[in-house]
């Protein structure tokens, strides 16, 4: 028998915004002493109440937009209840039946075969502290908490039973981080916890109508981890079912080093989360004027961008994706793009851009904001290759150098003399030396072999360490054979 | 001539601005003497928990340079007291309740922080029913307070500490909360005068919680003019409060005056019914009167929904509490139990261990009432309960300006009375619990005596008309003598 996975997302994103989502303290806690960015609020203290923090909510309004949503005119907060010392007031604010946003999509593949994947809703929520576990050196185990994340601003995504393999899976993640990224609503960092995906994963036959028993798996930290923990649940699924066993609705944890997921235990009672509005907090309006002045602030998204690229620039669709997969990237390029003034071709700049640049940033590890080399010195660069000024090879060069140091293309080619040489009064000498030291290929191009003319070529590159204009080499080197013929007795 | 310090906690704050202003009285002084008269008193009345008395000495001195450099303010050097539910930072907050013994806040109450700015003077903390549930006091995790009028009755509660100090003058005014009653009840029990603010009027930031959607916090007084003078300075919209209201608040104090021609009583056949004593029901009908020989007309009116009013606020209240209340598991502050061997264990202990049992009882009707499958036919019943009855009143004020009715049913009852009956306590709130549900203002007036104990004449407004409420209350005070009266504890300290 053949079985259809279907497979649900859920992503919890932290918002990008400076200050935590009910209070002022600041979510920039990476690396920070424990409870060092705590207040009385984010800390659970008796009688302080929440107040909500305005961009997170057009941070979260962007997202809602960006993948297709409705967005509700008025969202309400609930308290979703249930003790752990990690959730220091006993519950966490969120939001249960009324979200901030409903119904969106996220477009999966490129123009030739698009997947559809469906949003059920967003809604916003805070994140919890963190339990430090520890053991003294007697042996006894305890635990230490630290507040520092309790409060951070939180989105929670969650995805239509739409996927249908674990690589789609690792899509839809990686199209979701992207566009969170483009709208800079969340660094969308895996291995940072600023997206944390859990998902739903169950099988059935084909054909069959029914959903077969779900299985929560958690602890995915990475894209790598969505694909390999649903690909490797899939196939304990389909076995449960041939033996005969059966899938038990469970959560089951991913064992990254293992490769497989674990039963996780005590949960075999379904919690009760006792939600209900949060009386602390008013609903939440979204005027029309509001959301179209969030919805005019979005910007451009990565699909939208990729099909300008092509337009535009007459880019191929893998070159448009390639410059389009970070916001910074095709931010650079444009840039590059503007600089040039139509004085190269735009493609020009795209290879350029994709092949030795990328080259040089992921060699190091580098943002393509952070490389010296600046768009306006990128694009002095192509001017000069598309004059002609320099080659190819002295370009790389120069590019390279620019590079390590941030000078001037056009002051590295002057101090290492790689301009072209194409001023007829300074090759000739040069040719002239050329053919005298090679009587033998002058004498095979008069019988009549046409291709020596290419080693002769090389020869007065190498005499010019590569500077000569190719072009002009030709020309001279054509006059020279042809007058000498023409002279002979 | 300085005038005699003992009997200056016999003064009013409008009265002790005076001489403070005049400089015949200084702030330290002034906190001297009622430090001296609690020392008097409070063995037998019980009202405070603490007694901040280097605090006080020391926030006095700052007050009386503040004066000397000629600043003033209504409250600016006068003493007063805090019901143990408001944070004062560095000051043991407790709830009255075990599990927050211990507990100083890190931070202030808005309310506290305004009080503070405007100079007055903390005294102390005082005693309440453990997080505010209670009608009595008696759920005080740390002892019982009494009844100045009677020590061997109730004063009331939850705010019972705030208005029995003022009864016996010991601060010049105080604060407590009220989430059904628990300001207007024990203010009626004791004699003085007691307000229940508009739902947002005053920031709750810093009032430790009981049902986040009913709380207020007001004030206690001896004059309806202090209350006014009180209220100006603490209501008003809070950034950290998002359900504090952005209004503007009047300086009520000066709206105080006039006649009451014009004005419209409503009286509310469901407020006068089966339950009420006859001695109070005589003299909240004897308050109409007065209002009307005074220039108003009483209206009958009617609030079918009243009935109602009690089982929904015993839904929506402990539900919210038993949110507000999760909080509690001896991991950040306040009492542990040390017995817990696991994490689970130490939430059980702690918390059975930290709360007394009428806390235990609101906890689970809250968790029974917002657990699946019954949020809908209790907690969602009861809000379109709540609607109907803020409908109702919003029907009512079309008629009338004011409602005029009992605040309790019955006047202070003996300690130990009502506590095997946990009904019977519920029922002290019957009055005062419908315009806690409709979020309107009310406030407590004293209005005669029955059996030698004080009544209390409830006189309900429309949301954010506290100046029309204060101006009908002030009104009826300066016709009438009650609210001179003296509970009889201090006759005989007074003599001493």
């Amino acid at each position: 028998m053949s079985y259809e996975p279907v497979i649900g997302l859920e992503v919890h994103a932290q918002l990008q915004t400076r200050s935590k989502m009910f209070c002022r303290c600041s979510t920039q806690y990476a690396g920070a002493e424990p409870n060092t960015h705590i207040c009385p609020i984010c800390a659970g203290f008796p009688g302080v109440l929440p107040v909500v923090n305005r961009r997170a909510v057009e941070l979260a309004t962007r997202v809602g937009l960006a993948l297709n949503c409705e967005i509700s005119p008025s969202s309400r907060f609930d308290r979703k209840h249930y003790p752990y010392p990690d959730l220091p007031k006993g519950y966490q604010t969120s939001q249960y039946d009324l979200p901030l946003a409903l119904r969106g999509h996220v477009t999966l593949g490129d123009n030739g075969q698009q997947r559809r994947i469906g949003i059920v809703r967003v809604h916003m929520e805070e994140d919890t502290g963190r339990l430090l576990h520890r053991s003294s050196p007697s042996g006894e185990v305890y635990s230490l908490v630290d507040l520092n994340r309790s409060g951070v601003p939180l989105l929670e995504i969650v995805s239509e039973p739409d996927i249908r393999s674990a690589v789609e899976a690792r899509e839809y993640v990686t199209k979701l981080r992207q566009v969170l990224r483009y709208i800079e609503a969340s660094t969308g960092n895996m291995e940072e916890g600023a997206l944390r995906c859990d998902a739903n994963v169950s099988v059935r036959p084909v054909g069959q109508a029914e959903y077969g028993a779900k299985v929560e798996i958690k602890n995915l930290n990475s894209t790598r981890a969505i694909e390999r923990a649903i690909e490797y649940e899939i196939r304990r699924q389909i076995e449960a079912l041939e033996s005969g066993d059966g899938v038990r609705q469970e959560t089951r944890g991913w064992d990254d080093a293992a490769g497989v997921t674990l039963g996780q235990r005590g949960k075999e009672y379904a919690s009760d989360y006792r939600y209900f509005p949060e009386p602390d907090l008013p609903p939440l309006t979204m005027s029309e004027s509001r959301r179209g002045e969030i919805h005019r602030g979005l910007a451009e998204l990565p699909d939208a961008r990729r099909e300008r690229f092509v337009a535009l620039y007459g880019l191929t669709p893998q070159d448009a994706a390639d410059l389009t997969l970070t916001r910074e990237t095709a931010d650079y390029y444009e840039a590059v793009v503007a600089e040039l003034r139509e004085a190269a071709p735009a493609r020009l700049a795209a290879n350029w851009v994709r092949g030795p640049l990328f080259g040089l940033v992921n060699r190091d590890n580098l943002a393509i904001t952070d490389a010296r080399v600046s768009p306006k010195l990128l694009a002095e660069l192509l001017r000069m290759l598309h004059d002609g000024e320099v080659n190819a090879t002295a370009a790389r060069e120069m590019l390279e150098e620019t590079y390590r140091t941030g000078r001037s293309p056009r002051e590295v080619a002057v101090e290492r003399g790689l301009m072209q040489v194409s001023d007829a009064s300074a090759l000739g000498p040069v040719v002239r030396a050329v053919l005298e030291r090679n009587p033998k290929a002058v004498a095979d191009f008069r019988k009549g072999k046409q291709q020596v003319v290419g080693f002769l070529i090389g020869q007065v590159m190498r005499e010019t360490k590569g500077t000569a204009s190719q072009d002009t080499a030709r020309t001279l080197l054509l006059e020279e054979l042809s007058g000498s013929q023409a002279g002979a007795p | 001539m300085r005038p005699d310090t003992a009997s200056l906690p016999d003064a009013s704050i409008a009265e002790l601005r005076a001489l403070l202003d005049r400089r015949e009285v200084s702030s330290v002084e002034a906190t001297r003497a009622y430090l001296d008269h609690i020392g008097a008193v409070d063995g037998a009345v019980r009202a405070y928990l603490q007694v901040t008395e280097d605090v006080a000495l020391q926030q006095a001195a700052e007050a009386d340079a503040r004066l000397a450099a000629g600043e003033t303010g209504p409250v600016l050097g006068v003493p007063m007291a805090l019901k143990d539910l408001i944070s004062t930072e560095g000051i043991e907050t407790t709830c009255g309740s075990r599990i927050l013994r211990g507990y100083r806040p890190p931070y202030d109450a808005t309310t506290y922080a305004r009080l503070r700015k405007g100079g007055a003077v903390l005294l102390g903390k005082l005693n309440m029913d453990e997080f505010a549930m209670g009608s009595s006091n008696e759920n005080s995790a740390f002892g019982i307070t009494a009844n100045p009028w009677d020590l061997s009755t109730v004063p009331g509660g939850s705010s019972g500490g705030s208005a029995a100090a003022v009864a016996a003058r010991e601060a010049a005014f105080t604060l407590g909360s009220d989430t059904g009653g628990s300001v207007r009840q024990p203010a009626a029990l004791c004699g003085v005068v007691g307000v229940k603010p508009t739902y947002g009027r005053v920031s709750r930031f810093g009032l430790i919680a009981f049902a986040s959607s009913l709380d207020q916090i007001g004030p206690f007084t001896r004059t309806v003019e202090d209350s006014a003078l009180v209220l100006s300075l603490i209501a008003g919209h809070d950034p950290l409060d998002s359900t504090s209201v952005p209004l503007a608040v009047p300086d009520y104090a000066s709206a105080l005056g006039g006649d009451l021609r014009g004005l419209r009583v409503g009286v509310p056949d469901e407020y006068f019914v089966e339950g009420i004593e006859p001695g109070v029901e005589g003299a909240v009908r004897a308050a109409i009167e007065q209002l009307e020989s005074l220039g108003a007309q009483a209206v009958r009116v009617s609030l079918p929904s009243t009935g109602y009013a009690l089982a929904t606020y015993y839904i929506i209240a402990p539900s919210e509490a038993s949110s507000n209340l999760a909080r509690y598991d001896g991991v950040k502050y306040g009492y542990r139990s040390p017995e817990g061997e696991d994490l689970i264990e130490t939430y059980l202990r702690t918390r059975d261990e930290g709360f007394g049992p009428e806390v235990k009882r609101r906890i689970m009707i809250g968790t029974y009432a917002l657990s699946s499958g019954y949020y809908d036919a209790y907690y969602l019943k009861a809000q379109k309960v709540r609607t109907l009855i803020k409908a109702e009143f919003d029907r009512v004020f079309e008629q009338c300006d004011v409602i005029a009715a009992p605040t309790s049913p019955s006047v202070a009852f003996k300690l130990g009375s009502r506590t095997a009956d946990p009904l019977s306590m519920y029922l002290s709130d019957v009055l005062t619990i419908p315009p806690s549900m409709a979020g309107i203002p009310a406030i407590n007036v004293p209005c005669g005596f029955s059996d030698g104990l004080p009544v209390g004449l409830q006189l309900i407004c429309k949301a954010f008309d506290e100046a029309t409420m204060l101006r009908v209350a002030h009104a009826y005070e300066r016709s009438t003598e009650w609210h001179l009266r003296r509970p009889p504890l201090l006759i005989s300290v007074a003599g001493s």
